[in-house]
């Protein structure tokens, strides 16, 4: 149908008015939206992502297509929960303790919403237990801890270490980024995955969801 | 350019070495990892002092301060908004003072941390931040202002904007970190696009700093320099970080960066030091290799 075709590239190039409307028409049309979700909108974002990857779209694009995303994906939801459809996972991400950046966590957040996750935004300076009450108390499914400090980096080990003491470590993904961290690093903090970009960790979410 | 560029430039070997790291070096001397740095020229001047001082015997012709963070904005999650033009001046002094006579002072201006295009922060509110740091530094005696580690245009034309109020000479650096060739900001803005874009909005110097070694950053350098009459600024990390026995080490020596020296010259860098994991010592090695 041409119209969808339109809603995939209004996400692919950050038309979020369009593709607010298209979603929009296309629920007062009746269509699945289970359909429109799987076969255009996160082939849209898939696209973005492979764009970025080539280099033809950098930060400001990823960020206006997944806005675009967002705008469609709140027209869609209660038809799709109405289905019975679940998010593809609930992620509890946040900036380590000790560290105050929020850029590229915020990325992360924007990048994984568009890719149908649930996001449960911790902030920054966050400290274990609060991720620790996520898993326990909302569900998270994958834990995404960021830094952009090399001094804060060791606050990644320390959640994980806390997780391990809570008895949750075996029931949730350990997903890690920023500036100075490295797969090298994941490994030898036992991180279950390490992306070093806000693209790439979609598809590494999926992947820890066993999805991709 | 400007008379002091001018001054600082003439009559004598290029480039101009400024200085290393400062962030790593504070937390030698104590400050805690997580803590306000920029609070320490209220709190422990003598410290902040010490890492200028070391800076300036080492070498540095050009020190910056202690003021990176300093914006209010970023202060804010310190709670130390209130704070800002205290801390800033406190910066500038404090450079000034281990500087002498012996070097200039370049204060540092460094990101917000918010995005203005995702409605973060308005333009307004980027212009007055940046412009009570400005007016703070200059008024605790900066010889000139430097912004950087930018990767948003916007976010770096409005400091600049706001420097410029100053009257001081304002050097403006992004940095080049992602993209393939790690040749584009996080914005995906390329060499030729900040250097055409900053000097067409009023930069004195313009540059790249941090987010990667030096080695990338000779390329960089020469496209700048192809596209702007602005003498160039150029601090490279010592290499990017590495995590070993659960320690953080830069494993790049002095002598390995200093390498690159001659070929930062023939690149045509005006301005040449380190950032992030770099010390003293790399001056040192920097000085040697440029041999004076």
């Amino acid at each position: 149908m041409e119209d969808l075709q339109k809603l995939y590239d209004a996400i692919v190039d950050g038309d979020a008015k369009t593709s607010k409307a298209l979603a929009t028409q296309a629920m007062e049309a009746g269509l699945d939206p289970k359909k429109l979700l799987d076969e255009y909108m996160i082939p849209a974002m898939n696209e973005v992502g492979r764009r970025f990857e080539t280099n033809e779209y950098f930060v400001p694009e990823l960020l206006i297509a997944a806005r675009a995303m967002k705008q469609a994906l709140e027209v869609i939801k209660p038809a799709l929960v109405a289905t019975g459809a679940e998010p593809v996972g609930k992620v509890a991400i946040g900036t380590v303790k000790g560290d105050l950046h929020d850029i590229g966590k915020n990325l992360v957040a924007a990048m994984l919403e568009g890719g149908g996750f649930e996001i449960i935004d911790l902030g920054v300076d966050v400290a274990p237990e609060k991720f620790i009450h996520a898993v326990k108390e909302k569900g998270a499914d994958i834990v995404a801890l960021s830094a952009l400090l090399t001094t804060t980096m060791p606050s990644m080990k320390t959640t994980i270490e806390q997780l391990e003491q809570a008895g949750i470590r075996n029931q949730v993904k350990v997903m890690i980024g920023g500036a100075p961290v490295t797969q090298k690093y994941a490994d030898e903090i036992g991180a279950d995955g390490y992306s070093d970009n806000a693209s790439g960790a979609v598809t590494l979410a999926r992947k820890l969801m066993g999805l991709a | 350019m400007h008379p002091l560029f001018q001054s600082l430039l003439s009559n004598r070997p290029l480039p101009v070495l400024t200085d290393g790291a400062w962030g790593t070096m504070l937390q030698s001397l104590g400050l805690p990892v997580g803590d306000c740095p920029d609070a320490w020229n209220l709190t422990h001047p003598d410290r902040v002092e010490q890492v200028a001082r070391a800076y300036v015997e080492a070498g540095s012709q050009i020190i910056l301060t202690n003021t990176f963070g300093a914006n209010r904005i970023m202060l804010e999650r310190h709670g130390l908004a209130a704070q800002a033009a205290a801390i800033n001046r406190a910066g500038a002094e404090i450079s000034k003072r281990a500087a002498g006579h012996r070097a200039k002072v370049f204060a540092s201006i460094g990101p917000t941390g918010k995005m203005l295009m995702m409605g973060e922060v308005s333009e307004d509110d980027l212009r007055a931040a940046f412009e009570e740091q400005g007016q703070a530094l200059a008024a605790g005696g900066a010889d000139a202002i430097v912004i950087e580690t930018m990767s948003d245009l916007g976010e770096v034309k409005a400091a600049l904007a706001a420097a410029k109020t100053t009257g001081l000479p304002v050097v403006a650096s992004m940095t080049f970190d992602s993209g393939k060739n790690k040749d584009r900001t996080l914005m995906g803005v390329t060499p030729e696009e900040a250097a055409e874009e900053l000097t067409h909005a009023g930069a004195d110097a313009v540059g790249a700093n941090c987010g990667q070694g030096i080695e990338g950053y000779v390329d960089i350098c020469a496209r700048l320099h192809a596209v702007t009459p602005a003498p160039v600024w150029i601090k490279p990390n010592a290499g990017l970080p590495e995590v070993v026995n659960g320690q953080i080490v830069y494993r790049v020596t002095p002598q390995a960066f200093a390498a690159y020296a001659p070929a930062m010259r023939e690149a045509g860098a005006s301005f040449l030091g380190g950032c992030c994991g770099s010390t003293p010592d790399f001056i040192r090695a920097l000085a040697e290799a440029l041999m004076r």
